[in-house]
C-alpha cells in the first residue's frame, strides 16, 4: 500500500504553507510550463469565444453581417441594437418581473432553510435524519416530475384579485415563486445543515444555560455564525432562480408577467429573426449573472462546492 | 439502579425540553417548510405517479387506462418517445464520457498551480453562470445555416451546413453546448475535492516511489469518493432535466426531442394530455431515483462517520 493512514490525520493548517514554496520553486521543467499555459489558454479562449462572439456581434447593424458575415472588420459600431431591445422590445419591464420573483424567492427560501436546517442539526429532533433525506431527495427530482400536477393544482386555487389579477395561483408571480422556494428548499436545508453541525456547540450550549429560547439560539447566534453559508447560498440560489426558464413558461401565461429568461422569445420575429437584436438581448439577459459572478467569485464557488464537499 | 441511570442519560443526550413558546416556534417555522415540501415536491410526484394511470385531458372526469399509457409509450404508437429516450441517453453519455473527465482533467492541471490559474479558472467556469435559454440563443449564433460563425470559419457559405435544422446534426452540437457549461461545473467540484486531499498522502505515495500518473488514479481519485459520487448524480441529474436549450433553439422537435420536452409538450400544448404526459414524466422519475437512492446512501455513510 502507498498511503499511510495516520499521515492524513496529521493536522492539514501546517502542511499547506510549506507545500506551495515547494510547488512555486517549480521542479517541473519549463517546457511543461509552456505546454500547460498554452493548453489552459486555448481552452480559456474557446470557452470565452461564444460570449465574446455574441458581444462583438450585438454592436453591429444586421445588414453589415448579413454582408460581409460575423468575422468581417466592422465598420460601424453602435449600442442601437441595446436601445432596441430596451425601448421596442421593453425588456426592462421583463428584468423588473425577473427581480419581482428572484428576491423574495432566494430571501424565503433562505430563511425556511436556515431555520429547518437549524432544528435538525443543531436541536437534535427526533426524525431529524427522516426529514433531511425528504429535503435533499425532493431537490434532486427532475422538474417534469412534478410540473403537470402543479399547473393542475395551481389552476384550482383561487386567490383574491388584489393577489392575481388572473383569480387563481396559476398565472401569478406566486406560484412561480412558491416552485422556485419548495424546489430549491431541500439544496440550501441539506448544505446549511452540514455547515451548521460544524459549528461549535458550546457557543449554543451556553445560550441554552442561560436561558435562550429556541428563537434566540437561532436568530441571534447561530445565523450569524452563517453568514458565509449565507452569502454563497444567496449568490448560487439568485443565479438559479434569475435563470429558470421552466417554472416561468409553465405558470404563467400573460406574456407581460414573465421573467427576462422566457421573455428573450419575444425578441424572435415571426418570419425573420434578426440575431444581432437577439444577442444583444442574450448580453443583457447574462449581464447580472455575470456581474453577479464577478463581484462575487469567491461565495459563488464556495455555494457550489458546500453542497458537495462540506465544506 | 443502573437502568434508571441509563435512561436518564438517554434522555439528556436525546430531546432537550422545549417551552411552549419554543415549540410553538419550531412547529410553525420548521412546519411551514414541511409543508411546502410536501405540497410543492412530494404530493405532486404521487400524483405525477397516479394520474400516469389515467386518460386525464384536465377538465373531463378521471377515467382510469390502466398501464395503457406505458404501453402507447413503449409500443411506439407515440413516435417521439424512442428518440427522446435515445437522446437523453445520448446526453448522459456525453456529459459523463466527454465533458466531466475534461473538467476533471482542467482541475487536475489547474491544481498543479500554474501562473494566472486564476484568470483560466474564471473564464473556464464562466459559462455556469448562464441560463440555459442563453446558451440555447448563443448556440443558434454560432451554428445556424445561413449566418451562423461556424460555417464562416469553415468558408463553406456557398453549401452551408445546417448545423441545427440537419436531424442527423443538431444533437451534437447541442451537446457541445451543453458541455460547454458543464465542464466548467465539473472542474469547480474537483478543484474544491483536489484541495481537500491531505498532501501528506500524494507526500507518501511519491516516497513509495508512485508517478505522478499512478498517485492520481491510485491515491488521489479514490480519496475524491464522495466528489466523485456528487459528480455522477449531478451529471445523470442534468442530463434527465436538460430542457432549456433544446427548447430555446426549436422547442425541442426534428431530432433534439427530449423527455422533458415530451412532458411539457402534453400539458401546455393544444392537446393536454395530462394522464400521458405523467407516464412521460414517470419513467423520467424512475431513471433519476436510481441516482438519487445510491448518493443518499452515500450521504448516510458519511453521517454515520461523523
Amino acid at each position: 500500500m502507498t498511503a499511510d493512514i495516520p499521515t492524513a490525520t496529521t493536522p492539514r493548517p501546517a502542511a499547506a504553507p510549506a507545500g506551495k514554496p515547494d510547488r512555486e520553486a517549480g521542479k517541473r521543467p519549463r517546457r511543461g510550463r509552456f505546454g500547460v499555459h498554452i493548453f489552459l489558454g486555448g481552452v480559456s479562449l474557446a470557452f470565452l469565444a461564444p460570449l465574446l462572439l455574441a458581444v462583438y456581434a450585438s454592436l453591429r447593424p444586421y445588414e453589415e453581417t448579413a454582408e460581409h458575415g460575423y468575422f468581417s472588420f466592422p465598420r460601424k459600431l453602435s449600442f442601437d441594437y441595446y436601445r432596441q431591445a430596451f425601448s421596442d422590445s421593453e425588456m426592462s419591464k421583463y428584468f423588473v418581473n425577473s427581480l419581482i420573483i428572484a428576491v423574495p424567492g432566494v430571501l424565503i427560501v433562505l430563511f425556511l432553510a436556515s431555520f429547518a436546517a437549524f432544528v435538525l442539526a443543531r436541536l437534535r429532533i427526533r426524525g431529524g435524519f427522516f426529514l433531511l433525506i425528504l429535503f435533499t431527495a425532493g431537490n434532486l427530482l427532475p422538474q417534469q416530475v412534478i410540473v403537470t400536477p402543479l399547473y393542475v393544482m395551481f389552476n384550482r386555487i383561487e386567490l383574491p384579485y388584489w393577489m392575481s389579477e388572473s383569480m387563481t395561483m396559476y398565472d401569478s408571480y406566486w406560484a412561480v415563486i412558491s416552485v422556485n422556494v419548495g424546489f430549491q428548499l431541500g439544496f440550501c436545508v441539506f448544505v446549511l445543515a452540514n455547515f451548521m453541525r460544524a459549528l461549535p456547540t458550546e457557543i449554543l450550549e451556553a445560550a441554552v444555560v442561560d436561558g435562550a429560547g429556541v428563537w434566540t439560539q437561532y436568530w441571534r447566534i447561530t445565523l450569524p455564525l452563517c453568514r458565509p453559508a449565507l452569502a454563497a447560498l444567496g449568490t448560487l440560489q439568485f443565479t438559479w432562480m434569475y435563470n429558470d426558464f421552466l417554472w416561468a413558461l409553465v405558470f404563467i401565461s400573460d406574456g407581460d408577467k414573465l421573467p427576462i429568461t422566457s421573455a428573450l422569445n419575444n425578441l424572435r420575429g415571426q418570419f425573420f429573426t434578426d440575431y444581432n437584436l437577439l444577442a444583444a438581448g442574450s448580453v443583457l439577459v447574462a449581464l447580472p449573472t455575470i456581474i453577479v459572478f464577478l463581484l462575487l467569485q469567491r461565495h459563488f464557488i464556495a455555494g457550489l462546492t458546500l453542497g458537495s464537499t462540506k465544506g | 439502579m443502573p437502568l434508571v441511570n441509563h435512561a436518564r442519560r438517554t434522555r439528556r443526550r436525546g430531546p432537550r425540553r422545549f417551552t411552549a413558546r419554543d415549540l410553538a416556534v419550531i412547529g410553525v417555522l420548521l412546519g411551514f417548510a414541511i409543508l411546502l415540501d410536501l405540497f410543492i415536491i412530494w404530493g405532486p410526484t404521487v400524483a405525477s405517479i397516479t394520474l400516469s394511470f389515467s386518460s386525464w385531458d384536465g377538465l373531463s372526469d378521471l377515467s382510469w387506462v390502466g398501464g395503457d399509457n406505458y404501453d402507447t409509450l413503449a409500443g411506439g404508437d407515440y413516435p417521439p418517445f424512442w428518440p427522446a429516450v435515445r437522446n437523453n441517453l445520448l446526453w448522459i453519455a456525453f456529459l459523463g464520457l466527454v465533458a466531466t473527465p475534461f473538467g476533471l482533467l482542467l482541475a487536475v492541471v489547474i491544481d498543479r498551480g500554474v501562473r494566472f490559474s486564476r484568470f483560466y479558472q474564471s473564464t473556464i467556469y464562466l459559462p455556469v453562470v448562464l441560463s440555459l435559454a442563453v446558451v440555447g440563443f448563443i448556440a443558434q449564433l454560432i451554428f445556424s445555416r445561413d449566418q451562423g460563425a461556424l460555417n464562416a470559419i469553415l468558408g463553406n457559405e456557398n453549401n452551408p451546413t445546417d448545423w441545427l435544422g440537419d436531424r442527423d446534426l443538431n444533437i451534437w452540437m447541442v451537446l457541445l453546448a451543453a458541455g460547454w457549461r458543464h465542464t466548467g461545473y465539473v472542474m469547480i467540484l474537483y478543484l474544491a475535492g483536489l484541495k481537500a486531499v491531505a498532501p501528506e498522502l500524494k507526500e507518501a505515495a511519491a516516497i513509495d516511489g508512485a508517478n505522478e500518473r499512478q498517485t492520481f488514479l491510485r491515491v488521489v481519485f479514490p480519496t475524491m469518493r464522495p466528489v466523485n459520487v456528487v459528480v455522477l448524480v449531478i451529471t445523470v441529474i442534468e442530463a434527465l432535466r436538460a430542457f432549456d436549450i433544446v427548447y430555446a433553439i426549436n422547442k425541442g422537435r426534428n431530432g433534439l426531442e427530449l423527455l422533458s420536452v415530451l412532458v411539457t409538450d402534453n400539458i401546455i400544448g393544444e392537446a393536454s394530455r395530462i394522464g400521458f404526459g405523467s407516464a412521460i414524466a414517470v419513467v423520467l422519475l424512475t431513471v433519476s431515483l436510481g441516482f438519487i437512492v445510491t448518493y443518499l446512501v452515500q450521504e448516510m455513510r458519511g453521517e454515520e462517520h461523523r
